[in-house]
């Protein structure tokens, strides 16, 4: 074999972006389990629909930049996204909603931008917000937890099996009777509340669970599972969604005044309820659009655990993980402007 | 237990360093022929004192040092040169340089046999010349004159002096077998040192991959009283902690022993730091006491591509073809690439005829199973492994950034200065891009940089220094025939002069005039092409005067005689036209570019001698 000139180094990890990106990917599963158990079928349509559009988009997009496609399709990057916004839709939206949030994230928010690597901003929430902003009513309607489904006791497909969600999603089964089928959640309930003590609220509403919302705080578990299983791998480090999650109890604590009808809710109501997991270990720790140093990224997080507080508590909307994100993806180059670590032998 | 600290960053590769561990060192014996480079050291190459068809002996001078840092080369063995000419040389740039071939005899002859000698005995100055005349070079990696590290200012400022025995690459163990096997050479060798850069305390850092040697060198360290030699309280340690890679680089080591940095551009010696290597320190025992110049090292051989992977003692100038020979070597298993040192830092060689150096402590040639080529690179996605990995704190992810976009200020901003090119950014990176690659492109893009921003700067002081000359010498000109003109007037008023005194009061005020207008005109000569202006300026007024003054006097006599008056005018005009038809054919034989202006000039002078003539024939009829 004839010899070659390589640099140095010549050894590598057998590690890749397409095996990290595959990771972030699985350990999404505890969630999506639990979303799924809790709320039905519609969180998985809605992944399946997504993953779908997210890698026939890649592809077109790849193809028009005249780039080979099966390799970029091979770095599971437009899985992820599209894995991450299935999550954060309602359950079983429709396609057409999937579609046009697809669209926002692949090709508006990622290969407008130059592609992976490249994007400012987290190409999921993008999408996200997009949808939030154009289609108010179809993106809070979130679907009831199913076991408060049969205690209602409500008739039709209240339940739908798998092949009748996909039935929903493409909107060939018309959706369910909206009373019943779907339901405020948890964070709604406390955005509308202005009379009842917190307690009081509990006991009103069966949608809160022991600790957070009810099936949230099983989905949000298994995201900081998840989460958990990604920082032992080593696929990113504690600093981002640690200080995230740190700054948020913090915030609630303080705000939380023992549960009058003003309050924020507890620490816990905050950490188990809404997208508060699932933002803190898999949309901030996007490191494309994150800061880069762990101290960049313990100011990005904190940051986005302070904005999350403040649009939950005083904001128009009742959750708020994407706009922090979004917020804090601006921030971020600035961030970096300000925390280059100090390099060997400078003081 | 001393307190060792922890470095930033680094790696855990696979070791592999078992495979060539096996066995102990061994002779690689006397090839046909050695290839020894003028240059194996960092400074001046050396020059060749031999002549090609010369009979040389082992270990006499064959090249020797040109100036401060350099050092001379000897011949590892016996023979004949039969060529002084360029070679492929171990080197990444993979050119060419001198060489000095030698075809060995086999017999191994001494120049002049080793003796031993009490090292105790002999002054610095001594020790430092023998130093250097027995071609001493550091060992670990650039190769620099050992001679000139050691030559200390009196008294020593070094406090502390280090022993890398880290060797932190994977693959390579011509270190390790080092100590194992030659731990009194090298205590002999540190002792050598000790007395030469007397420090307080003598630290030899070992990673604890290589436990087995540590009793050993403590045993060996234990021979020698180090305060004895350097005449103080001085201790001698082997310390060892934990195994990641790149812990030997030096600014590592140092961290780890010492919990100080190297401060950025600056020498160990700043903190009263002498960091030497093992291999060395062994070279510099075998010349002060035994007389024997470098000639030979010891340098791994391994990879899964050769059967037999161990060290071997080798000559110097060794074809790297000859020692895979002799450790198995199967070119047709799917070797890729031989690498000269480990895999991290190693560079490819492309030809197998290339010798071993002093500084080569490993041939690795690894199959593509073992270390595969590498796949083609994706997107960066920054997820910050290579900031994590990155012993000297950098933010890589950037530094690549700005290497793409050829931002050589923010890479300066981000120190791409104190990259130590380790591999670690590398190594760990998911999207397999070669970033130690692009950071020395541009490393070399800022040299490059530097050196035509220097460079235009001397070519501006020398445009200006050329610019000054220049005008100068035009302001000493336009002085000088000020000051003849104004002398000349001055004459020519002293012999017109009825009244003496007149004639001096004119003189002076001639001479004031004249450094007048050569102040202004030295004034002016920075603005060159001001200078006609301001000459004509200076002079347009006299004559002009002058001028209005005679023609005035001409009317007057005119009036009483008019016809004498249209007769000279017709004659001056005749002189005129005449004078512009000279300059004319003057300026049309040098092809001057105001040929048109002379010709108009011509034209006017003659419808002018026209007009004069009308005028005089005029009043010749009246």
């Amino acid at each position: 074999m004839p010899l070659v000139q390589i640099t140095s180094p010549h050894a590598h990890t057998s590690q890749s972006t397409s095996s990290v990106m595959m990771l972030v990917a699985i350990a999404t599963l505890p969630g999506i389990a639990a979303l799924t158990i809790g709320f039905g079928w519609g969180t998985l349509t809605n992944i399946v629909l997504s993953i779908i559009f997210a890698l026939a988009l890649e592809a077109g997009a790849v193809r028009l930049r005249k780039q080979p496609i099966g390799f970029y399709l091979r770095d599971n990057s437009a899985l992820v996204t599209a894995i991450l916004l299935g999550i954060a839709l309602p359950p079983y939206a429709s396609w057409w909603i999937i579609l046009t949030g697809m669209f926002f994230a692949i090709i508006i928010a990622k290969h407008l931008y130059g592609g992976l690597g490249y994007n400012p901003f987290n190409p999921a929430m993008v999408g996200y917000v997009v949808l939030l902003i154009s289609f108010p009513v179809e993106m809070t309607r979130w679907a009831a937890p199913l076991e408060l489904v049969s205690e209602l006791g409500t008739s039709g497909v209240s339940k739908p099996t798998l092949i009748e969600s996909f039935g929903i999603a493409l909107r060939l089964i018309e959706l369910p009777t909206i009373d019943g089928f779907t339901m405020a959640t948890p964070l709604d309930l406390l955005r509308q509340n202005d009379a009842l003590m917190i307690s009081d609220l509990k006991q009103t509403y069966p949608q809160f669970g022991a600790q957070g919302g009810l099936v949230w705080e099983w989905a949000n578990l298994g995201f900081l599972i998840g989460g958990l299983f990604l920082l032992y791998r080593k696929i990113y480090t504690w600093h981002g969604p640690v200080s995230m999650l740190v700054t948020l109890s913090l915030l609630a604590a303080i705000f939380y005044d023992g549960g009058s009808s003003n309050s924020g809710g507890s620490p816990m109501l905050h950490l188990f309820s809404g997208a508060t997991m699932l933002g803190a270990w898999f949309i901030l720790t996007d490191p494309v659009s994150s800061a880069v140093s762990n101290k960049g990224r313990i100011i990005f997080g904190s940051g986005i655990g302070a904005l999350i507080f403040i649009i939950r508590q005083w904001g128009n909307y009742p959750d708020s993980v994407a706009f922090a994100v979004l917020l804090m993806n601006f921030a971020a180059p600035l961030i970096d402007h300000y925390t280059q670590p100090k390099t060997y032998g400078h003081s | 237990m001393r307190k060792v600290w922890d470095i930033h960053g680094g790696i855990h590769p696979p070791e592999n360093k078992t495979q060539s561990l096996e066995h102990a060192i061994e002779f690689a014996g006397i090839p046909a022929q050695l290839i020894l480079p003028v240059s194996q050291h960092i400074g001046a190459a050396a020059s060749p004192v031999v002549q090609v068809g010369d009979t040389v002996l082992k270990g006499q001078c064959i090249a020797e040092a040109v100036g401060a840092v350099s050092v001379p080369i000897h011949a590892p063995s016996s023979g004949t040169v039969t060529a002084i000419e360029d070679r492929p040389i171990a080197h990444p740039s993979g050119l060419d340089d001198l060489c000095i071939v030698i075809d060995t005899d086999g017999k191994d002859i001494w120049h002049q046999p080793p003796s031993t000698r009490d090292f105790t005995q002999l002054d610095k100055a001594t020790l430092v010349e023998l130093i250097r005349n027995h071609g001493i070079a550091g060992m670990g990696g650039a190769g620099f004159p050992t001679s000139i590290k050691l030559n200390m200012r009196e008294p020593s400022n070094i406090k502390t002096l280090i022993l890398n025995g880290t060797e932190c690459e994977p693959y390579i163990t011509s270190d390790h077998v080092l100590m194992r096997e030659q731990s009194r050479k090298l205590a002999q060798g540190i002792a050598i040192l000790a007395k030469l850069v007397q420090p307080e305390e003598i630290l030899l850092g070992v990673e604890d991959n290589k436990i087995d040697v540590v009793a050993g060198l403590q045993d060996a360290l234990k021979q020698h009283d180090f305060s004895a030699l350097t005449g103080k309280p001085t201790s001698a340690e082997v310390i060892t902690f934990p195994t990641k890679y790149p812990s030997g680089g030096e600014k590592q080591l140092i961290e780890i022993l010492t919990g100080k940095q190297v401060p950025t551009g600056s020498l160990p010696a700043s903190l009263g730091i002498a960091c030497q290597n093992l291999g060395t320190a062994v070279a510099i025992s075998d010349a002060v006491i035994n007389d024997r110049p470098l000639i030979s090292r010891i340098t791994t051989v391994t990879g899964q591509a050769v059967a037999q992977p161990r060290n071997f003692e080798v000559l110097l100038g060794t074809p790297v073809e000859y020692l895979l020979a002799r450790s198995g070597y199967n070119a047709s298993s799917s070797s890729n690439r031989l690498v000269m040192g480990g895999p991290m830092m190693g560079f490819t060689l492309l030809d197998i005829t290339m010798p071993v150096v002093k500084t080569t402590n490993c041939i690795l040639a690894p199959t593509e199973a073992e270390l595969p080529s590498p796949p083609p690179a994706q997107a960066c996605i920054r997820c910050g492994l290579c900031a994590e990995a990155c012993p000297a704190s950098l933010l890589p992810q950037q530094l690549f950034w700005f290497a793409q976009g050829k931002e050589l200020e923010k890479l300066e901003q981000h120190n791409i200065a104190d990259c130590i090119e380790c591999g670690a950014c590398s190594y760990v990176c998911p999207s397999n891009i070669p970033l130690v690659q692009y950071y020395r492109a541009s490393k070399a893009e800022i040299r490059q940089r530097d050196a035509d921003m220097q460079q235009a700067e001397h070519a501006k002081v020398r445009f200006d220094a050329r610019q000054e000359r220049l005008d100068r010498l035009e302001a000493e000109k336009i002085a000088a025939r000020q000051a003849r003109q104004a002398k000349a007037a001055a004459n020519k008023a002293a012999q017109a002069g009825q009244d003496p005194k007149a004639a001096a009061v004119a003189a002076a005020l001639a001479r004031v005039g004249a450094k007048k207008s050569a102040l202004e005109a030295a004034q002016n000569a920075s603005a060159p092409e001001q200078i006609p202006a301001a000459t004509l300026a200076t002079d347009i007024d006299d004559p002009v005067q002058r001028a209005l003054a005679k023609r005035a006097k001409q009317e007057q006599a005119g009036a009483a005689n008019p016809a004498a008056v249209l007769q000279r005018a017709v004659e001056s005009a005749e002189a005129r036209l005449e004078k512009a038809r000279l300059k004319l054919t003057n300026a049309e034989t040098v092809q001057d570019s105001n040929v048109d202006a002379f010709k108009l000039a011509v034209d006017k002078c003659q419808s002018k001698l026209n007009q004069a003539r009308a005028a005089l024939d005029a009043h010749d009829a009246t």
